[in-house]
C-alpha cells in the first residue's frame, strides 16, 4: 500500500511549483493561480493526515474544507481587485502597480 | 492502487508545471483544471469521497471558472506582451527548490514518515461522521459558522470593490 510519505512529497513538490509561481509570474491573475497550487497542496496534506491517523477523528477532514471556504472568499475578493484595478490602470502586470512604491 | 497514485501525481505535477509556465492566461487556467482534477481523484483514492465531490464542485465549477472570467475581462489588443516570468525568476526557483529541500529534510526527520495506512473501521460512515462533527456543538459548529460569515463578508467585499465607481 502507499505509504504516507508519497502524498507528503507529492504535497511538498505542487507546494514548492505553486511558490515558484507566486513569486516568478508577472501577471496579477497567474500570481492568484499559484495560490490556488499552494492551497491545494496543504489540504493534500490535511486528508491524508486524516487518512493516515485516527479516522474517526474528524478534524482533518473538517479543516480542510474551511481551507475551501477561505479559498473561495480569497478568490473572489482577488479578483474583484484586480478588475478594479484593471479599470483604473489599465494594466494587471505586478511590476507596473507601483502607485505605492516609495 | 500504487498505479494509479503515481498517474495522478504525475498529472498533478505536470499540470501544475504548465499553470506557472503557460504564456498563455486561459491556457494556464485550464491547466489548473487538470491539477485540481487530479487533486479530487487523490482525494478519492484517500477515501475521502465528500471532498473529492467538493473540490470538484467548488473548485472546477466555482473557483477555474471565476479565473476564466477575471483573465477575459482583463485582456486587450496587447495581451500576452513581453515575458511571462518576471527579470528574477531564476532567484524564485532557487527559493522553490529551497523550500522543497527543507520541507523533505524536515520530514524525514520526523518518525511517522512512512506511516502505512491503516483499514477503515468496518461499518464506518465518513461522509455522515463528517457532517455530525460539523454541526455537533462538541465538535465543530463555531468554525463552520465563523466560514459562513466569512463568505458573506467576502460577496460583499468582492461586489463593493469590483462595482464600477461612478
Amino acid at each position: 500500500m502507499i505509504p504516507l510519505s508519497w502524498y507528503l512529497i507529492l504535497s511538498a513538490a505542487l507546494f514548492s511549483i505553486g511558490l515558484f509561481g507566486v513569486l516568478a509570474r508577472r501577471n496579477a491573475i497567474a500570481i492568484l493561480l499559484g495560490v490556488e497550487l499552494m492551497l491545494n497542496a496543504v489540504n493534500i496534506n490535511l486528508v491524508s493526515f486524516w487518512r493516515y491517523g485516527d479516522v474517526t477523528q474528524m478534524a482533518g477532514q473538517v479543516f480542510a474544507i474551511i481551507v475551501f471556504a477561505v479559498a473561495a472568499a480569497e478568490v473572489a475578493v482577488g479578483l474583484a481587485l484586480i478588475i478594479s484595478v484593471y479599470r483604473t490602470r489599465k494594466t494587471v502586470v505586478a511590476d507596473e502597480l507601483d502607485l505605492m512604491k516609495w | 492502487m500504487t498505479i494509479l497514485f503515481f498517474l495522478f501525481a504525475a498529472i498533478i505535477l505536470a499540470s501544475a508545471v504548465m499553470v506557472v509556465s503557460a504564456r498563455n492566461l486561459i491556457h494556464a487556467a485550464l491547466w489548473l483544471v487538470s491539477t485540481l482534477f487530479g487533486v479530487a481523484a487523490l482525494y478519492a483514492l484517500l477515501d475521502a469521497g465528500f471532498m473529492a465531490v467538493v473540490q470538484v464542485v467548488i473548485y472546477i465549477g466555482a473557483i477555474a471558472i471565476l479565473f476564466i472570467f477575471a483573465v477575459m475581462l482583463t485582456r486587450r489588443e496587447l495581451r500576452d506582451k513581453g515575458p511571462a516570468l518576471n527579470a528574477n525568476w531564476w532567484l524564485s526557483a532557487l527559493i522553490s527548490v529551497l523550500v522543497f529541500g527543507g520541507l523533505l529534510f524536515l520530514l524525514s526527520a520526523w518518525s511517522g514518515f512512512s506511516k502505512a495506512s491503516a483499514g477503515l473501521p468496518s461499518g464506518f460512515d465518513a461522509v455522515g461522521a463528517l457532517g455530525e462533527a460539523l454541526v455537533s456543538p462538541q465538535a465543530f459548529v463555531l468554525p463552520f459558522e465563523v466560514a459562513s460569515v466569512l463568505l458573506v463578508a467576502a460577496m460583499i467585499g468582492a461586489v463593493y470593490v469590483a462595482l464600477k465607481q461612478k
